[in-house]
């Protein structure tokens, strides 16, 4: 090699290496949702939306390419802590959206809080985590579980039900969705005919208790029960005959999208209060539920579209920063300025607790074509939690 | 509550439901156990291999009779197997070994479960025929359930008529009641066993079948009536089928009123009652005459 050619070669290398590098330099953004366990079903509908919401509004910004780097937190907090130390300090992600298990979040809440990394929660519900446990570097875009069903109490009521049976698995996500219920319930003069919290996990068999249901003899039962439960609950009400005596009503997962119509007739006439549902008639809903449809020949979730805010809240907040990211405190600001109409409604951040403010749904399960859907009845816009302990 | 007969009626129905289940379940290792003395923990586990080859089978075959059918075959195909391979030769062995050997096979049958079918849980759907519901004193009631409770009566009846009126029953009552006086008169007792191990394996797959409509089919599905079929064989008598049988309608009733009226005393309620029986009852409700 000539001296000629090996300082062209040298003048190359110098440039191969920097000046791309400092171009394109990726926007690494972990996602941490669960391949395997329990929640791989829900984790699978998130990632599908999360690609689409990266594919809609853009996988560059400023020049800079976003790249996913994928983490299974198999529902496990442990596995689920392991995969975010991973992401952040090996990977060093600029950003870590997902989590599906409140038990995850639960685990990793303490480490985000000390990375200084932004957290994006796409689902997990428990209440403390933008309550007293709220951190400014963990922000939800998913839902509180009193956000939910605050409101379902009190319309109730109104309508007319005043005596009515709770009942959720004993566990942290089943208390704060009937405490939420009672609260607004009992405080607009209704009464609670009896509770029931079944263990979580080892319930085998609904028939015991919805034979306490019956004899209870109430006008109405608030229940939140999700998957593979949910479809056996509404199943066995019917089964049992409790369909038409009583009215079924439910934090809206008891009819989720996903499995409503495997539910089919016997989910008729439920009730059900939700952030989400398919049946919301706005364009953003309809251009939404049909480009999920046309990729995956079903309705967009619930948990589908928690995520696709979720890639649109990231673009949004990178495009306001420059897509420069060094500045974490930054980024997080910018999130927190985001607004926009999506498949929801209104949504945007409460600075005063990092959860996301967005417009609550009350429907009913009605026949529709030769199958079931759930039917919007009554809309309540910008639910806001009450600051419950938190100091942002 | 508990004098409102509409309340009454339906969860003794559930009671009655449960104590079904508990009784297929529970016959196979209650038999096994008088028979050869061999506590088979991974009896649970063959409820639940019923529940999953009738998964595959109703993905496979169109009709919930031929699942009913090929499933529990397919379990005892297992259960044999698992007796020439390796069961056959524990029985010599001291209780602890069997214990552990089984309690390992446990493990064994969930890990595969989960290769196979992965971890999420499944349903499958009760043929249209019993899908919907029927009225029962007045109330109603699903249709599926008053089925589990007729085939459990019928699968007892038909044991009872078994064990009490053919060759083959006298043999199988002889041989728990005096294995070698059995042998000794020339009959070939091993092969006894093993049918009668077989029938047993493929009864637990039948429960495993049925339970799958109206519980979820999951990996670990067994660990919780394993209990409570353990629980059974010691209230009514280890190898004796009346034992069984009023040992499973007891346990089935008192879980499914526990459940509801003391749910903090659900499980204490059956220990208490199996603790009172060790007690007072050491051979259990039904014991059987012993010539060892």
């Amino acid at each position: 090699m000539t001296r000629k050619t090996s300082t062209l070669a040298a003048a190359l290398t110098v440039l191969a290496f920097s000046f791309p590098a400092y171009a394109a330099d990726p926007i690494k953004i972990g996602v941490l949702l669960p391949s395997s366990g329990v929640f791989a079903g829900l984790g699978g509908d998130q990632t599908l939306a999360l690609e689409m919401g990266f594919d809609d509004f853009g996988r560059e910004v400023a020049g800079r390419p976003i790249e996913l780097i994928p983490a299974d937190t198999e529902s496990k907090p442990n596995s689920g802590l392991a995969q975010f130390k991973k992401l952040v300090f090996k990977d060093e992600v600029d950003i870590v959206v997902g989590i599906i298990s409140s038990a995850v979040a639960g685990a990793v809440r303490d480490a985000a809080h000390n990375a200084k990394v932004p957290l994006i929660i796409s689902n997990a519900g428990n209440n403390p985590l933008t309550g007293e446990q709220c951190s400014p570097w963990i922000l939800r875009t998913s839902f509180s579980n009193s956000q939910i069903v605050r409101e379902m109490g009190p319309w109730m009521a109104a309508k007319g039900y005043n005596n009515v049976f709770l009942m959720a698995f004993d566990y942290a996500a089943g208390h704060q969705m009937m405490d939420a219920f009672r609260e607004g319930f009992v405080a607009a003069g209704g009464n609670i005919a009896g509770e029931e919290f079944p263990p979580l996990g080892e319930t085998k068999d609904f028939g015991p208790y919805l034979a306490k249901v019956k004899a209870a003899k109430p006008d109405a039962a608030f229940v939140f029960f999700a998957g593979g439960p949910a479809i056996k609950f509404v199943k066995e009400w019917a089964a049992f005959g409790l369909k038409g005596e009583v009215t079924l009503a439910g934090a809206g997962w008891l009819n989720s999208a996903l499995y409503v119509k495997k539910q089919g007739m016997d989910a008729e006439g439920a009730l059900g209060i939700l952030n989400y549902v398919p049946s919301i008639d706005t364009p953003e809903n309809a251009a939404f539920q049909e480009n999920f449809r046309a990729a995956h020949g079903r309705d967009g979730s619930e948990f589908g579209v928690a995520a696709y805010d979720s890639a649109r809240l990231i673009v949004e907040a990178l495009k306001a920063t420059g897509g420069a990211t060094d500045d974490k405190a930054a980024l997080v600001a910018a999130m927190r300025e985001v607004h926009f109409e999506g498949p929801r409604g209104p949504f945007r951040i409460d600075p005063m607790t990092n959860n996301v403010v967005q417009n609550i749904y009350i429907f009913e399960v009605q026949p529709q074509g030769d199958s079931v859907a759930a039917i919007v009845q009554d809309v309540i816009p910008d639910v806001q939690d009450p600051p419950k302990g938190c100091t942002l | 509550m508990l004098l409102d007969p509409e309340f009454l009626i339906v969860q003794t129905l559930n009671g009655l439901q449960l104590s079904a289940l508990l009784f297929l379940l529970s016959i196979g290792l209650s038999v096994v156990f008088g028979l050869i003395n061999f506590i088979n923990l991974a009896h649970g586990t063959l409820f639940m291999l019923g529940a999953y080859f009738a998964l595959s089978a109703a993905r496979a075959f169109d009709s919930f009779w031929l699942v009913l059918l090929v499933a529990p075959v397919g379990v005892a195909v297992v259960g044999g197997l698992l007796y020439l391979v390796l069961l056959r030769h524990m029985q010599r062995a001291d209780p602890m070994k069997q214990v552990l050997v089984t309690f390992g096979l446990i493990f064994v049958g969930l890990e595969s479960v989960m290769i196979v079918w992965g971890p999420l849980p499944h349903t499958i759907d009760v043929p249209a025929l019993l899908a919907g519901s029927s009225s029962v004193l007045g109330q109603v009631y699903p249709t599926y359930r008053l089925f589990i409770i007729a085939l459990g009566l019928a699968v007892f009846l038909l044991l009872y008529l078994g064990l009490e009126r053919t060759r083959l029953g006298a043999i199988v009552r002889a041989g728990v009641d005096n294995r070698t006086m059995v042998a000794a008169l020339g009959i070939d007792i091993g092969l006894v066993f093993f049918l009668v191990f077989c029938l047993g394996c493929g009864l637990a797959g039948l429960a495993g079948v049925v339970a799958a409509p109206v519980f979820s089919i999951f990996p670990g599905m067994d660990m919780s009536v394993l209990i409570l079929a353990l629980i059974v064989v010691v209230l009514g008598g280890p190898g004796s089928l009346k034992g069984a049988g009023l040992g499973s309608l007891i346990i089935g009733i008192a879980d499914t009123y526990g459940q509801v009226l003391v749910p903090e005393l659900a499980r204490v309620t059956i220990y208490a009652l199996m603790a009172l029986i060790l007690i007072f009852k050491p051979a259990g409700l039904v014991p059987v005459r012993s010539g060892h």
